[in-house]
């Protein structure tokens, strides 16, 4: 099976995030990347297959040229080879421009199936993958938790609200957007960070119209700070004394305890 | 001209979230000066009472089980006999699944899991959360109609739903076995569920920040000193330190208890939506900038492995008080 990885580089969970008015966006001075959590599920669940039925493992990263350290930690892991669409400023294109973004440099690769997060934890639009199946004209299935090859086409587990499941057989190629926390994750071996110096990966540069342009059909109008709706009652300092104020409130109080 | 409210149900019953979003569509449409119109795949006879021009039962025997294939293409004829000037829609696992797709055979774009909107000089301003809800973005629309938006549970409240008297008409679109690649089975639960935290008075929930399995006794000591159920995020449950049994968010069970205390949870959209209707809510975490604290009445920003020890104790002293 031929499989691409389509992931994203994102700020480390926990960065300190400040609003960047003049770009709509964030200062990304002093922060820290790393591949999108979800997409990191998606890949370990790539290479098991690839583990199960042979094939090759294909990473596709779009983003500025920090995007490479995402490729590599990828290939590092195991993937075969990596694809790199070098294009600044992500943040201002809608989910339909980066899906085309994306299926320009997956149509030449014909994969027999594309694994990809269910959503990004930066813009969490949860959609790139949805589009990108459809303009390729593939089926597609989202919030997966499995992925089974059957005969000639794949069975996945798809999660559904309150805690029900439910399977679903596609035929290849398809598309499925992959839930977090699936599996356990593996880690790069030093073999592996050492192989993956050797390892292929392409420069494609995008090709897209972007909103300057007049492409995009959702634009961002302004990012901010939340107003902060309900002033929450905060207790620092030493623990105990926190504590103490915390259990006084909850009793006098909100009558809680 | 309308706003169209594309509305849900779980085999055959109303999802609350369908009223919210009816709500907000009878909302937007009396802002913008259009009329509402409603559509659910499936038994539309409730809608006959509701405050719209028109309302829509879409139905064809190869819609009985959902896919995202069936349902793209039969919205996309109703959308297309509509022609509505937004298309509204709840934000659940199952239009997540769809309406991507359903959007760009449009030619459109979804703003997606919206959690409130206005209009400003006639513009439809839609405001959506970033980074697990640490930053809003407020966005636009660009070209032609329809817009189409998908709307966060519990965004709007039902009760807002206004009465009136409307026809249902039945819609039959178009639709034929092989334009549906996907064979879904039926839906499954893993395991029966022996904690039925959504009874619970107090909820005692662990988050990632406690790191690993070896500090759950930590938080336990907390929740029996409260007389509390334990609970638990998803990253918790998916590491496997709790069951998924004690899993609180949209991909776990829905709680409301007197008194929630959320240790080391930074409060992702997907576990708020879960406990957001707690009475009292506590936060202890040591990011002050953790959205769980937008939610909360109380919190202790500090180390949690210093912070809960002290409460549990304070909570048992008082006890023994006896007051």
């Amino acid at each position: 099976m031929k499989i691409v990885i389509a992931l994203k580089q994102v700020p480390a969970r926990d960065s300190v995030l400040r609003v960047e008015p003049s770009t709509n966006w964030i200062s990304e001075d002093d922060l820290t990347f790393e591949i999108n959590e979800p997409d990191a599920y998606a890949l370990e669940e790539g290479l098991e297959l690839k583990a199960k039925h042979g094939g090759e493992v294909v990473v596709l990263c779009a983003g500025p040229a920090r995007a490479l350290r995402a490729i590599r930690e990828a290939l590092a892991k195991g993937a075969d080879r990596g694809i790199h669409i070098e294009h600044d400023g992500l943040e201002a294109l809608d989910p339909f421009q980066v899906a085309t973004l994306l299926a320009g440099a997956v149509r030449p690769e014909a994969p027999d199936l594309i694994l990809t997060g269910l959503q990004s934890d930066d813009l969490g639009y949860g959609q790139t993958g949805v589009i990108l199946a459809e303009l390729l004209g593939f089926p597609h299935s989202t919030i997966v938790m499995g992925v089974e090859k059957i005969g000639s086409g794949i069975r996945v587990k798809r999660e559904l609200e309150n805690g029900w499941f439910q399977h679903i057989e596609m035929p290849l190629p398809a598309l499925a957007t992959v839930q977090s926390g699936i599996k356990r994750l593996r880690y790069a071996t030093l073999m592996g960070i050492k192989q993956a110096k050797t390892k292929e990966i392409r420069c494609v540069t995008g090709g897209v119209t972007g909103p300057a342009s007049g492409g995009g059909r959702i634009q961002v109008r302004r990012v901010y700070e939340p107003e902060k709706a309900k002033h929450a009652q905060l207790f620092s300092g030493d623990p105990k004394d926190a504590a103490a104020k915390l259990v006084e409130r909850l009793r006098r109080e909100a009558r809680a305890i | 001209m309308s706003v169209l409210a594309i509305l849900e149900q779980d085999r055959g019953e109303w999802r609350r979230i369908s009223w919210e979003t009816l709500a907000a569509a009878q909302k937007m449409a009396t802002q913008m000066g259009v009329q509402p119109v409603a559509a659910v795949i499936g038994e539309a006879r409730e809608l006959a009472s509701k405050r719209l021009e028109r309302a829509y039962a879409v139905d064809h025997p190869l819609l009985r089980d959902y896919t995202a294939d069936g349902y793209a293409i039969a919205l996309r004829q109703l959308i297309e006999k509509v022609k509505p000037r937004v298309a509204l829609f709840p934000h659940t696992y199952q239009v997540r699944d769809f309406a991507p797709k359903l959007a760009t055979a449009l030619g459109r774009v979804l703003v997606s899991d919206v959690v409130s909107h206005r209009v400003e000089d006639g513009q439809l301003v839609l405001t959506r959360l970033l980074f697990q809800g640490r930053l809003n973005a407020d966005l636009g629309f660009a070209g032609a109609p329809p817009y189409l938006a998908s709307l966060q549970a519990g965004a709007h409240a039902v009760d807002q739903v206004e009465d009136g008297i409307c026809q249902v008409e039945t819609f039959t679109p178009e639709l034929s076995p092989n334009q549906i690649r996907t064979r879904p089975a039926p839906p499954f639960r893993e395991a029966q569920r022996t904690v039925d935290l959504a009874s619970a008075e107090r909820i005692v929930c662990a988050g990632r920040g406690i790191q690993g399995a070896e500090n759950i006794p930590l938080v336990q000591r907390l929740a029996e000193a409260l007389g509390a159920e334990l609970a638990a995020s998803r990253p918790v449950c998916d590491s496997g330190w709790l069951p998924a049994e004690r899993q609180v968010g949209s991909s776990g069970q829905t709680v409301a208890p007197k008194l929630y205390i959320a240790v080391g949870v930074s409060g992702a959209i997907q576990h708020l939506v879960g406990m957001k209707g707690s009475k009292t809510i506590v936060a202890i975490n040591k990011d002050a900038t953790a959205p769980i604290f937008e939610l909360a009445d109380y919190g202790i920003v500090g180390d949690l492995f210093d912070v809960v020890p002290a409460l549990a104790d304070e909570i048992r002293a008082q006890a023994q008080g006896g007051s």
